[in-house]
């Protein structure tokens, strides 16, 4: 691992283009009268690899909030989170934390 | 029908009359037909020419690549709009750029598990063994046609109520019946997955 030597300050350039760039992206899931709970459970399971309780928690979340964060990183990452979800069938969409 | 149990070593067991069987297949084509790019739709094959799985899969995904990406507006069937939903709420020009670079491909893979729930369920039904892999399949698939419905119906979080106010002789009461018996075939797979 190689560690560079930092400047002593860092003018991260804030234009326009590029206002909230440090904001994390995140994976919603909503609520949908079709799919199964459990089914909701076991595809975040193994999708994102949760243990069963942060899944069930998840999922119930969804199902009394109307919607849960499920992932939260970089937009790449979060839009192919929703990519592999619509693949299963959930309804989810990307969105940048506010 | 009996319900899906897990086998030992992973995947699923169930055993199915042939009228379920042909049920479940009649409605998975129909998501297949739907799902399809709709330029392919049309496309009738040349009888001479019979062309193996695995060579049509490649031919469409050739095909995908020379037209280039999708569409950027959501399907205006509310079914196929369910089935693929946008991928950002309240930015139409994000989810419009999401859609044209998604969109073909998320066609291609849900296609894809319902043809290998196809290859796995004999027409004349009888006893299902599925791995790992061909159970995950089933999932989808059996969601995606339980979604089909479900926006077909209108159905809602209270869906025994709905179903409970309908007349039997009510031409939708059968297809909330196959709804809650397709859940119950979900819910068993589920469970002998988890």
């Amino acid at each position: 691992m190689v560690v560079s030597a930092a400047p002593a300050e860092v003018e991260v350039p804030r234009s326009a283009d590029n206002p909230v760039s440090d904001k994390p992206w995140v994976t919603i899931v909503w609520n949908d009268p079709v799919n199964l709970m459990s089914y909701v459970t076991y595809v975040f399971q193994h999708v994102f690899g949760y243990p069963k309780k942060k899944a069930t928690k998840l999922m119930l979340d969804v199902h009394h909030k109307g919607k849960a964060v499920v992932a939260a990183g970089a937009r790449e990452a979060m839009e192919h989170n929703v990519e592999i979800l619509h693949g299963y069938g959930l309804w989810a969409t990307v969105k940048q934390d506010k | 029908m009996e319900p899906f149990r897990s086998v030992r070593g992973g995947g699923a067991r169930a055993w199915l009359a042939a009228a379920e069987a042909s049920l479940l297949r009649s409605l998975v084509s129909q998501v297949m037909s739907l799902v399809e790019p709709d330029d392919l739709e049309d496309q009738g094959q040349d009888p001479g020419q019979e062309q193996g799985h695995d060579e049509d899969a490649e031919l469409a995904a050739l095909e995908a690549m020379v037209q280039g990406p999708g569409a950027d507006k959501p399907p205006d069937d509310p079914v196929l709009a369910r089935l693929l939903p946008d991928g950002y709420r309240d930015d139409p020009e994000a989810a419009g750029e999401f859609r044209r670079y998604t969109e073909p491909a998320l066609r291609s893979a849900k296609h894809q598990a319902a043809q290998e729930m196809m290859d796995t369920l004999p027409e004349a039904g009888g006893r299902i063994q599925l791995t790992q892999d061909q159970a995950l399949s089933w999932l989808k698939a059996l969601n995606d046609v339980r979604l089909a419905l479900g926006v077909r119906l209108g159905v809602t979080e209270e869906f025994e109520e709905q179903w409970g106010r309908l007349k039997p002789d009510d031409p939708q009461w059968s297809a909330f019946e196959v709804y809650a018996w397709l859940g119950a075939v979900q819910e068993s797979l589920v469970q002998a997955m988890h």
